[in-house]
């Protein structure tokens, strides 16, 4: 059977540098971050004290009462991003469609605010009741039922967890399945609501969250900064688009995986590359035609100096003419969410022509030697960009966009 | 002066290594012992809750052997007497 050609028509996102796609191109632009001291946490009981939260976020301009009781953070980022997709995409939904249409959410967490909660109201009162809804609100894949059920959406729809690369994954198999003519449409992505106490504090004892700020690939680099968020995407095949006028914002050309097979939290540069060379083949794409790529970038002491090698086995001498930034020294690192909020920040990039910043970034590390778009936005017209999700265990994930043809 | 921090390092070690005390010195490194960087992470997290204080990223990464970590903990346990001292109507 013939490979269709699959294109993106709809974008969404919710994050800690905008609250809807034009917010937050407007932030990439900028080179303006969102990390701050934390607002929705007990700060005191922390070790690190900065994150990048979706401030000001009112669930109840979103959603009525009822439906809230129903609804993690994580999944209400994800319904935000979705519906902003969704009429981005001008989708026109009829009974055949709705069967035709698959849903693929990626969420490293799912509703972990929920499940603190009620564990720490049990612990601390032994005996007492939980909330009812405790297991429906935190089950990882709450975020692609609701979405299934807010638009009546009944063909394939599940969830990926594959830690920090999960949306990543989840975007590739949407891919695999609207590419294979098993869905006609799907709604793709991932979100996240790490922000609660129990759960921010498994991070201490790994050292690796910074108590300053998120400094990819910069020498004085102290670590992650954590995220939340979501981002959406809607996909279908370039011949739909096409027929029905869609506004096309890239196409979705390749896709990537591999597993390092080496360490539960230290990363390889071997499997690194070994994803990146599955998604330029798989794309058909030489690394000559790549401009620019959307690292995993996670400013950890291991992350940036292991991705600059593996970039480096994976275009040989191209590495040196390749722009690679890392948004989540603007968003942060939104985990389940991130693979997500990055793919649009690099569709919008090839769109619009400007290519992200690796923002507070102080001074070069000759272990990271790559052109990382230091601090300033930069015009650029590519053809080709990828971006790339490393998760904690050795898996990855990376996508291969191409500049829409409208 | 008898090393007794020295010696309770010892101890957790040998404890979270599941070997015997006998068989550790202040000279015995991580490597030696066949510890990753995960497991140097998990002891720190045991040396913290042994002496009651937090170990800063900047000293948790510099400690690779049994005598590091014993210095370590000599010079925060002294500097945690020392700000008890100290410490009067200071909070945070």
């Amino acid at each position: 059977m013939s490979q269709r050609r699959v294109v993106i028509t709809g974008l969404g996102i919710i994050s800690a540098v905008g609250q809807n796609v034009a917010a937050f191109q407007d932030s990439m632009r900028a080179g303006r971050h969102g990390i701050a001291a934390l607002e929705g946490v007990d700060r005191t009981q922390l070790r690190f004290q900065n994150g990048a939260e979706v401030r000001g976020f009112d669930a109840r301009a979103h959603f009525a009462d009822k439906q809230l009781e129903l609804l993690d953070r994580f999944a209400q980022f994800a319904l935000v991003a979705a519906r902003e997709a969704v009429a981005d995409a001008r989708i026109e939904w009829s009974d055949e469609l709705r069967e035709r249409t698959g849903i693929v959410t990626g969420s490293c967490l799912g509703g972990k605010i929920s499940e603190d909660e009620a564990f720490a109201a049990f612990h601390r009162r032994e005996g007492v009741r939980v909330h009812p809804l405790s297991i429906p609100r935190a089950m990882t894949n709450a975020a692609a039922s609701h979405i299934s059920m807010e638009f009546g959406i009944t063909g394939p729809a599940y969830t990926i967890s594959t830690a920090c690369a999960s949306s990543g994954h989840a975007i590739g198999q949407a891919l695999l399945m609207v590419r294979s003519g098993l869905t006609d449409l799907a709604i793709t992505g991932g979100s996240e609501a790490p922000f609660t106490l129990g759960h921010l504090k498994k991070w201490e004892p790994l050292r690796v969250v910074a108590p300053d700020t998120c400094r990819p690939f910069s020498k004085d680099r102290r670590g992650m900064i954590l995220g939340e968020g979501g981002a959406m995407l809607v996909i279908e095949p370039l011949e739909s688009a096409r027929a029905r006028g869609a506004h096309i914002h890239a196409e979705l050309v390749g896709f990537g995986m591999s597993s390092d097979a080496h360490h539960i939290t230290q990363p390889s540069a071997a499997g690194a590359a070994r994803a990146m060379r599955v998604a330029l083949r798989d794309a058909d794409v030489r690394p000559e035609q790549v401009g620019y790529v959307n690292a995993h970038g996670t400013a950890t002491q291991v992350n940036d100096p292991m991705e600059t090698e593996a970039i480096r086995e994976a275009f040989g001498r191209h590495a040196d003419k390749l722009a690679v930034s890392s948004t989540k020294s603007m968003h942060g690192h939104a985990l389940g969410a991130a693979g997500a909020i990055e793919a649009v920040a690099s569709i919008l990039a090839l769109e619009e022509g400007v290519l992200p910043p690796t923002a507070n970034f102080l001074e070069p590390d000759p272990r990271c030697d790559l052109d990382c778009i230091p601090n300033e936005a930069r015009r650029a017209e590519v053809e080709y960009a990828l971006s790339n999700s490393f998760a904690f265990g050795g898996l990855n994930a990376v996508l291969v966009f191409r500049r829409g043809e409208n | 002066m008898s090393d007794t921090i020295g010696e309770r390092v010892i101890e957790v070690v040998a404890r979270y290594q599941k070997v015997s005390p006998e068989e550790i010195s202040l000279k015995t490194t991580f490597d030696e012992l066949g510890m990753t960087s995960l497991d140097a992470l998990g002891l720190i997290a045991e040396l913290e809750e042994e002496f009651g204080t937090d170990i800063p990223n900047e000293d948790a990464f510099r400690i690779r052997d049994v005598e590091q970590a014993a210095e370590t903990m000599r010079r925060l346990v002294s500097a945690s007497y020392a700000g008890e001292g100290e410490a009067t109507g200071q909070v945070g």
